[in-house]
């Protein structure tokens, strides 16, 4: 009964996907010109290709966030064994993340968080 | 064919065709897309296996994380149209057109003979699906359960390993 379900959910999420650009695309009589394929509509037209060479400083910040991002794939886990271990469970995590916080605490301190 | 096999075909072609576009698709940042559709079938595939885990940290770490990396490379690569080259010699395309047909080889060789993958339904050979419905360590509870009562240590060393790799990419990205 519950695979009924599924399909039914996984049809239903893609006709109303489906459904709401199907409705764009009939009620849309706009003109297609190439204005409306720019980023902005009014102000100074681009001049160059968007394709820039960006600082490699911002990849600092992709590699924190995915640090971080592992950091909570493991307290997932944690969070559901949490209340049946009780008080160790607890001190586990809080040296887990008082150690995470050390990094944290040193790239704050060189400034790798502020904006360039 | 019941339900499951239906989702598990589905999944596999999805993450096929996903796969074959990251490499066809002459946008980089479009080939980045197909890569998080790969990622999000091998996730369904993970589910089809039981492990929700993984299926979990497939979707939150690739498909979230790795993904910006993946875009912030092409960003901080020079893209532009002119000054890539754009068509490559003949000699790159058949050494690697003769690459991917060794690979393919070995990959049916080894296939092929394995008893593993074929499973007889009324005397008839048919491929087996990567299902299971049992084995509960894939599950999110028993996985907490053990890592936080047997594996504790490798789980707080764990910490100093993170703690190490962003000092390192803050020491190497941050120059001055």
């Amino acid at each position: 009964m519950g695979a009924v379900y599924l399909i039914a959910l996984i049809v239903a999420a893609v006709a109303f996907s489906a459904g709401g650009i199907l409705i764009g695309k009939l009620l849309n009589k706009g003109s297609k010109n190439p204005q409306k394929g720019e980023p902005y509509e009014c102000g100074i037209a681009p001049i160059v290709s968007p394709w820039h060479q960006f600082n490699v400083g911002y990849y600092l910040f992709a590699l924190l966030f995915l640090i971080f991002d592992v950091e909570l794939i493991f307290m997932y886990p944690w969070a559901t064994v949490v209340k049946e271990m009780g008080m160790v469970a607890l001190v586990e995590i809080v040296i887990f993340i008082f150690i995470l916080f050390l990094g944290f605490l040193y790239a704050h301190k060189k400034g790798a968080l502020k904006w360039m | 064919m019941s339900l499951v096999e239906i989702i598990f075909w589905f999944l596999s072609g999805l993450a096929l065709i996903s796969a074959i576009m990251v490499l066809l698709s002459k946008n980089p940042v479009h080939s980045v897309l197909w890569l998080i559709a790969v990622f999000f079938a091998i996730s369904g595939h993970y589910i089809l296996l039981n492990a929700q885990f993984l299926a979990i940290v497939n979707l939150i770490v690739y498909a979230g994380a790795i993904m910006v990396l993946f875009l912030f490379v092409i960003m901080l690569m020079n893209q532009n149209a002119e000054t890539e080259p754009r068509s490559k010699s003949t000699w790159i395309k058949l050494a690697g057109a003769i690459a991917g047909g060794c690979l393919l080889i070995v990959v049916v060789a080894a296939v092929r003979d394995s008893e593993n993958l074929i499973q007889n339904i009324g005397g008839k050979a048919y491929a087996k699906t990567a299902v299971t419905t049992h084995g509960e360590i894939g599950l999110i509870e028993n996985l907490g359960r053990v890592l936080f009562t047997q594996y504790v240590v490798p789980f707080e060393i764990s910490s100093v390993l993170f703690l190490s790799a962003m000092v390192g990419a803050v020491v190497i990205g941050k120059k001055d």
